[in-house]
């Protein structure tokens, strides 16, 4: 009988980490003033100062770390959200926290200029987006405290229709004098950011992981159903309003700081569980592991495909992320044998 | 005298304005295996709620060997109480066997990985319901059948001391029927005390000890297979027309001959 062992999940995750240890090497090494993988390694650990290693920790670290931190939120939010709605197509995005979010920073990017906030008050007007429309649908899809899968699922459906149809009213309003802001940051972007973001990200990071991580065994427990897993001892609606909390967390932390960057949040968990099974207690921080090193190197890309004209990182997962997704899809259809 | 296994204690419970369970008071020692079957829509899935914790009855309550389960933690309960549920649906591709390990759950904390034991306590289970070579297929691959043979052997994994079977045998074959009535016999010769949930009479009266009739939310018989399984009741509990036979070893044998009425009060709906 196969199960996964401590063993054989802390050797997976170490392979994990090395992969994304290398990403970290090649984003802080690519760019303009290229370096050697390893050397940028040994600037980063070492403090060796060179001309080109001081522009790979001062000007590129921040960036790789927040590209790091972000794309690590965005899979374990994925992951989670995929098992407290018991859909492996939920994305980090489904129940509408990146609507709010959206809300929240358009809100300010179109009245920041009328009132001179300029971007800073972009970030924290998203995450207030973000916690504001979880609370709300929260209290909208509970009943008694409880909250079915489905019901919470049809309610960020409609809760992200609603934010779409927010977006367009307030950008028309504005007479998009934000244009090209706004387009950046619906699609998802790292360029604009700010050099303090990275500790901010990573302090909702830690804070939502610590809260998921003794709970990834209920998580298992749940994929039999909220009934099921009740009957195995699991406090389902603590479960949910823990996990619902500190996703949102996360996602409103990383969705502010780099706007919507699709993709990353579904084929992230999604690749990983073909490649290492369904238990969370492997999933969930290999979601964190991988969701870092691809974004990275999404990023990374984006940075550098096309000379001087940087891209979208959004652009780059959903271009990227796709296809691979489509493909992962009919493979996995394949194989079932399914008619 | 010790407290009974299990206990309902007047139980009653109400969806909305609908009363699903109307003070129902049915007991079990341990040992015992206690069939109980009844109309669909007769509340036998609402009464393992109750015992389970899922839904709180409005009034009366579910005892364990004495204990309300309203006073037990929530891992404390499922030590003791294991459900086998009709079907479950797995949205990730989970293996037969890991869903049996899920059995040992409530004997670990939290994150923690199972141990050999426990590993060894699921493959024992397996086998117990002949499925040792289903345990690294996908839950996902299996029939309904194969399904309900792993969601028994992780009932069996929970190590309880009271198993709520609801309706176990539904998608079997008639050799797979035969050995799950083994197993829930044996695991009550153990000590264990088990309530079956079975809409068939014939191989219920043979594996229960006794047999208890749900109609419209009350108990409406309970007692030996041979007292309960008479025509006259068989037609005002379930509105059918019913011949009861003499198996050769003093068995009941029921078959049902015509539908003839909705029996009182019961509407017919989902059973749930």
């Amino acid at each position: 009988m196969k199960v996964l062992t401590a063993r054989a999940a802390a050797l997976r995750l170490a392979l994990l980490a090395a992969v994304l240890l290398g990403a970290l090497a090649l984003g802080l090494a690519a760019g303009p003033s290229s370096l050697a993988p390893g050397d940028a390694l040994r600037a980063l650990f070492a403090g060796d100062a060179g001309v080109a290693a001081d522009i790979a920790l001062r000007v590129r670290l921040p960036r790789v770390l927040l590209a790091a931190e972000v794309g690590a939120a965005l899979a374990v939010a994925g992951a989670l959200f995929q098992a407290l709605l018991r859909n492996p197509l939920a994305d980090p995005y489904v129940l509408g926290v990146s609507g709010g979010a959206a809300v929240g920073g358009i809100l300010a990017l179109s009245l920041g200029s009328a009132f001179g906030w300029g971007a800073a008050a972009v970030t924290p007007a998203a995450f207030a987006g973000a916690l504001v429309t979880t609370a709300a649908l929260y209290a909208v899809a509970a009943v008694r405290g409880r909250v079915s899968a489905t019901h919470l699922l049809l309610t960020g459906v409609v809760f992200n229709a609603f934010a779409s149809a927010g977006i367009v009213f307030v950008a028309s309003l504005a007479g998009l004098t934000e244009g090209t802001s706004l387009f950046l940051w619906l699609i998802g972007s790292l360029s604009a950011v700010r050099a303090d973001a990275a500790p901010i990200v990573g302090a909702f990071l830690a804070l939502g992981l610590g809260c998921a991580l003794p709970l990834l065994r209920d998580l298992d427990l749940l994929s039999l159903g909220e009934e099921s897993a009740a009957q195995l001892g699991v406090d389902v609606v603590k479960l949910q309003r823990v996990l619902l909390l500190s996703t949102s967390l996360m996602v409103g932390a990383a969705v502010s700081v780099a706007g919507l960057i699709g993709f990353v949040g579904l084929i992230v968990p999604h690749l990983l569980r073909l490649r290492l099974g369904p238990d969370h207690r492997l999933l969930v921080p290999a979601a964190a592991l991988g969701g870092a090193g691809f974004l990275v190197l999404c990023d990374t890309a984006a940075r550098t495909l096309f000379g001087g004209r940087e891209l979208p990182v959004g652009a780059i997962t959903a271009l990227a992320g796709g296809p691979l997704f489509l493909y992962l899809l009919r493979r996995q259809h394949l194989r079932s044998g399914a008619p | 005298m010790s407290a009974p296994a299990l206990a309902f204690a007047d139980v009653a419970v109400r969806f909305g304005d609908r009363a699903v369970l109307r003070g129902v008071s049915l007991e079990l020692a341990a040992g015992e295996v206690l069939g109980l079957a009844g109309p669909n829509g007769a509340g036998k899935t609402t009464l393992f709620r109750a015992a389970t914790r899922v839904l709180r009855p409005e009034r009366g309550e579910v005892r364990i060997a004495g204990a309300p389960v309203a006073s037990l933690a929530r891992r404390e309960l499922a030590r003791r109480v294991a459900v086998v549920p009709q079907d479950v649906t797995v949205p990730f591709p989970f293996r037969a066997g890991e869903v049996v390990l899920m059995g040992r759950a409530p004997h670990r904390a939290g994150f923690g990985f199972e141990t050999a034991a426990d590993v060894e306590r699921a493959r024992v289970c397996l086998a117990l319901v002949g499925i040792e070579s289903l345990a690294d297929r996908p839950m996902l691959e299996l029939s309904g059948g194969e399904r309900q043979l792993v969601l028994m052997a992780r009932a069996l994994a929970q190590d309880p001391e009271v198993l709520l079977l609801d309706e176990p045998t539904a998608h079997l074959d008639l050799r797979h029927r035969a050995v799950v009535l083994e197993r829930v016999v044996e695991f009550a010769r153990a000590g264990g005390a088990a309530l079956v949930v079975s809409h068939d009479l014939t191989l219920a009266a043979r594996s229960c000890g006794r047999l208890a009739l749900l109609a419209d939310g009350e108990v409406a018989a309970c007692g030996p297979p041979a007292e309960v399984l008479r025509p006259e009741l068989l037609a005002r509990v379930f509105g059918v027309e019913a011949e009861v036979l003499d198996a050769p070893d003093g068995a009941p044998l029921v078959i049902p001959r015509r539908a003839t009425h909705f029996p009182d009060g019961h509407r017919p709906t989902a059973d749930t």
